[in-house]
């Protein structure tokens, strides 16, 4: 176990490293005059200018421009913007919002698309098996930002049960269940469809049969015997999840003005702040590998068939 | 998507219709491939026949959208601004006076073409990596899947802006450009996924025992791709395609929301929805019908993708 | 959970005293599928007594496992649906009694092993958890009695080690002692009937004979009724009291086991019989029983087995044989089952 933990370690660096190269050669070396706009409508002076270059090491290769930088980034200093405002600081304050944020998402696509996935894939076709088919299939269809939007006029403006915008910050919890269900509705629908494919093809397993022989009540063949082994595929896709839900938070946090991760990233790439638009991307690759790997050693715990040397 | 022809060459395993021995003999009916299988299926799921009708309806509208109106698109009267659906304009006018239903007709070509470009390269970079590193295996496999690693590991929405927002930092783009640059990142952002699919259809195909035999037997390697190893993926590769053809459509739409996706004077389901985003609260119907028309589509792709999954699953039945 | 009211020496309310322990009678099970009904059990009546061992031998399809899960009340339904019949336990007709007196009847009085002991098996539990499960639930036992009982019992079965085997999965076992630990798994509440179902099949010809070995010992020991269901004539020689062979749904032939190896009543029997392979006959070619089984969805009109039938007549075309009584406890669903009997 310890073994294959350090090999999956050791394959997660060249990923990493390719992954935030990438941005930072997107974010960085991409042609274009990096100093557009930052200094009103005339063009920088050229003090300015050099001190900038100097700055963010502009003057160096693009390689040694990104040793430097991720230096700096793995003892936690993720630089200064433009503006002078440290990034490490912005992200600090804006990163509990996100991960609240996604945390909500998750319990409420891990509680509904359960609940639904276990009830439907029990009692097989009919009616109730329908009508959670389609609305998956209608979440699934339906683009984020419009269930976003539905959401903020009906219930914000119209009915005024919610608020429309959750600009405080840190976000108070309930604040988010709306946009929590709006960023994981996605997901929602396929933890359901999942957890309903997995009981269905368990529900006729032998080893259920086996509990049933056994003389056990259903509850139990149910609750113990079948969701036990359901589970593992939900579980992980749930442990992935987290990852991807921070990534995706950019949509949802604008719509409710949510102060988190997304929209610092999206104003960064908007106001050409390149070391804030990196240094979020550098911490979400790395959460979202992070993450990959423990739902890998969340899977060997949770099936006991599965060893890994 | 509905010619029977395009899967007549999914290989069958035999295993699969081994069935639990007691229950063997219950289906006594003479054995038919299992394409045309999947076909026959397919014809009697009323989710096939609604979304195929749906897709149709669509493409229909991209390809002659003056059989369905005949109000230029881009014709404003900005003294109707915000009005509501009327007999003169079924869905009503937008902020400037556009007609909703005349552009929401008219947008439907540059979604479709954006999905149907998007799915093309993707399927093609993905399946090429992933036919390349099944087949050789090795070092080239490492390789290939570790970039596919780097690829999978940016957050979509993210990669999107940042590829899109880069790239057309260089200077003035045209609207071709702008789809190109749309389509590129979308694909660049998802063969990752089509490449394991088809990368796994391949090693599942060169363990066979045929596709041994007929290395053994000295098959060129061409051949052994073509003739064994892509028949095997075509199934699950075309269910994705179809999925992704939908996901792609409605990721259009949320990159021009964000306001770097495509944009006027192009008209996009997307970018309409972008142009209502101020005026929503007074103006609903200009975000509620080509949001509807979008979430139909979509779901028309992804109920199609999913009708053939399980066409295709000879255990579902 | 209610664990003391289901035990073995209590008198339940609808049992006969001086009754058989098993009665099968006259069972009539279909499936319905999309492609049609299949008739998957035609009229099967078989009993069982204590300490007695009946083979059910058959073909796959043959419906031999259908009659067991039926029994066991574990038949998929739907597509299954009993039809006709009655299953008496004591004399009580299990298919008319409430859901909780058929689970109080599972594992208590009736237990069951599977022939893929690896698929039985919770893969996600161990294997002591799986034994212990019944005791604590059923019995009310403490989780220290029950894993106590359950290394005992994993003992009865010969499994060297219980002790530290008892905390392992059952990926961890080999095919053999899996199977070990499904029978050790059926005898936790000390079952009066067992019915194993292909048990041996999964496993090689060396394990085979210890399972069967071993299978025959606790019968004895407990003084069990046995029911062992299974596809190789081979297998069930040494150690079946009586034979009840089906075909199609229905029982062909049902005879003690030494008469129906000296003479089959049927034709299927005998064609049984000629393809097992025999030392004594070596060199001469192995006689087959020309044909498929018959589709359930279409059975043949006549008798089921009559396309096959090397002494096929008109009649065989035409009629349903009847159950033709042979010898006391030996009857042949055959025209001809005299003339077999008598016969060179």
């Amino acid at each position: 176990m310890g073994r294959y933990v350090l090999r999956r370690l050791l394959q997660l660096i060249p990923v990493f490293i390719g992954t935030t190269f990438l941005i930072y050669w997107l974010v960085w070396s991409l042609p274009g005059d990096a100093f557009a706009g930052k200094c009103g409508d005339r063009p920088c002076p050229d003090a300015y200018v050099q001190a900038m270059m100097d700055k963010f090491n502009l003057g160096d290769p693009l390689v040694v421009q990104y040793g430097k930088y991720m230096l700096n980034v793995l003892q936690g200093n993720f630089g200064e913007t433009f503006r002078g405002l440290d990034v490490g600081e912005l992200i600090g304050d804006a990163y509990p919002n996100t991960i609240r944020l996604a945390l909500v998402a998750l319990a409420i696509e891990a509680v509904i698309g359960l609940a639904a996935g276990v009830l439907t894939g029990l009692r097989g076709r009919g009616f109730l098996d329908n009508l959670v088919l389609v609305s998956t299939l209608f979440l699934i269809s339906l683009p984020v930002f419009v269930t976003g939007f539905v959401l903020q006029i009906t219930l914000g403006f119209e009915l005024k049960w919610i608020k429309t915008t959750v600009s405080a910050s840190p976000a108070p919890w309930e604040h988010l269940i709306v946009p929590g269900f709006v960023l994981g509705s996605l997901s929602m629908a396929y933890v359901t469809r999942l957890t309903r494919t997995s009981i269905a093809e368990n529900k006729r397993a032998d080893y259920v049969r086996t509990a049933t022989a056994k003389g056990l009540r259903q509850r139990r063949v149910v609750g113990v015997h079948l969701l036990r082994n359901s589970a593992i595929p939900v579980v992980t896709f749930l442990g992935t999840d987290l990852g991807a839900l921070m990534g995706g938070a950019i949509v949802t946090e604008g719509i409710f003005d949510i102060k988190g991760i997304g929209s610092l990233v999206y104003d960064g790439i908007i106001g050409k702040e390149g070391v804030t638009v990196t240094g979020v991307v550098t911490l979400l690759v790395m959460v979202y590998l992070l993450s990959n790997l423990l739902v890998d050693l969340l899977y060997a715990v949770l099936d006991p068939r599965i060893r890994y040397d | 998507m509905t010619d029977p022809s395009t899967a007549s060459a999914v290989t069958t395993a035999p295993e699969e219709f081994v069935t639990a021995a007691e229950h063997a003999e219950v289906k006594g009916n003479k054995p038919r491939s299992l394409a045309s299988d999947a076909w026959h299926d397919l014809r009697r799921r009323p989710l096939f026949i609604v979304s195929a009708a749906l897709i149709l309806l669509v493409l229909l509208m991209a390809f002659w959208p003056s059989l369905f109106t005949s109000v230029d698109p881009n014709y404003a009267e900005l003294g109707k601004s915000r009005e509501g659906p009327s007999a003169a304009a079924w869905f009503g006018y937008d902020n400037q006076g556009y007609d909703l239903f005349s552009r929401t007709i008219y947008g439907s070509r540059a979604s479709i073409i954006v999905g149907v470009a998007a799915t093309l390269l993707t399927v093609l970079i993905g399946s090429t990596f992933g036919l390349l590193a099944g087949y050789y295996g090795g070092w080239l496999d490492g390789l290939m899947s570790r970039i596919a690693d780097v690829f999978f590991g940016l957050p979509f929405v993210l990669g999107a802006i940042v590829i899109l927002s880069s790239f057309r930092a260089s200077g003035d783009t045209s609207a071709t450009q702008i789809i190109f640059l749309v389509v590129l990142s979308i694909s660049i952002l998802s063969w990752p996924v089509c490449m394991r699919i088809m990368r796994s259809a391949a090693i599942a195909a060169k363990q066979q025992d045929y596709v041994k035999a007929a290395r053994a037997l000295g098959a060129s390697t061409s051949r052994i791709i073509l003739r064994h190893m892509l028949p095997n993926a075509v199934a699950p590769v075309l269910v994705y395609a179809t999925i992704a053809l939908g996901a792609f459509i409605g990721a259009e739409a949320t990159l021009s929301f964000l306001g770097i996706g495509l944009r006027a004077p192009v008209v996009s389901w997307g970018v309409m929805i972008s142009d209502s985003r101020d005026v929503i609260r007074v103006a609903p119907h200009s975000l509620l019908f080509p949001a509807a028309f979008l979430t139909a589509t979509v779901l028309a792709f992804v109920m199609l993708g999913d009708a053939v999954r399980e066409a295709l699953d000879p255990k579902a039945r | 959970m209610t664990t003391t009211q289901s035990e073995v020496d209590f008198e339940e309310p609808g049992q006969v005293p001086g009754a058989p322990l098993l009665e099968v009678d006259d069972l009539f099970v279909e499936f319905r599928t999309r492609d049609g009904v299949a008739k998957v059990l035609n009229g099967v009546s078989y009993r069982v007594e204590p300490g007695e061992t009946l083979a059910v031998l058959g073909e796959s399809g043959s419906g031999k496992s259908v009659t067991a899960q039926t029994i066991m009340g574990i038949l998929d339904m739907p597509p299954g649906f009993i039809t006709g019949g009655e299953i008496r336990f004591h004399g009580e007709n299990l298919l008319k009694a409430s859901a909780r007196r058929r689970r109080e009847v599972r594992g208590s009085g009736i237990a069951m092993i599977f022939q893929d002991a690896l698929s039985a098996l919770n893969p996600v539990f161990t294997v002591g958890f799986q034994i212990e499960e019944q005791l604590r639930l059923r019995r009310g036992m403490s989780r220290k009695d029950a894993r106590k009982r359950a290394v005992e019992l994993l003992d009865q079965v010969k499994i060297p080690n219980a002790k530290g085997r008892v905390r392992q999965y059952p990926h961890e076992f080999s095919g053999g002692m899996r199977q070990r630990a499904m029978i050790a798994m059926s005898l936790a509440l000390d079952p009066e009937m067992l019915i194993a179902d292909e048990p041996t099949t999964a496993l090689d010809v060396t394990v085979q004979a210890q399972i069967m070995d071993l299978l025959k010992d606790i019968q004895v020991e407990r003084n069990m009724g046995l029911i062992l269901i299974t596809h190789d004539l081979g297998v069930v020689a040494e150690v079946a009291d009586r034979i009840a062979v089906m075909y199609a749904g229905r029982i062909v032939e049902q005879s003690l086991a030494r008469d129906l190896y000296r003479k089959p009543g049927h034709p299927y029997t005998q064609g049984l019989l000629d393809s097992l392979p025999r030392l004594d006959l070596k060199g001469t070619e192995l006689r087959t029983i020309k044909g498929l089984p018959p589709s359930l969805l279409n059975v043949p009109k006549g008798c089921p087995f009559n396309p096959r039938c090397p002494r096929v007549q008109d009649i065989c075309k035409t009629e349903v044989p009847p159950q033709h009584r042979l010898a006391p406890g030996r009857l042949s669903a055959c025209h001809f089952a005299e003339e077999l009997i008598s016969g060179d």
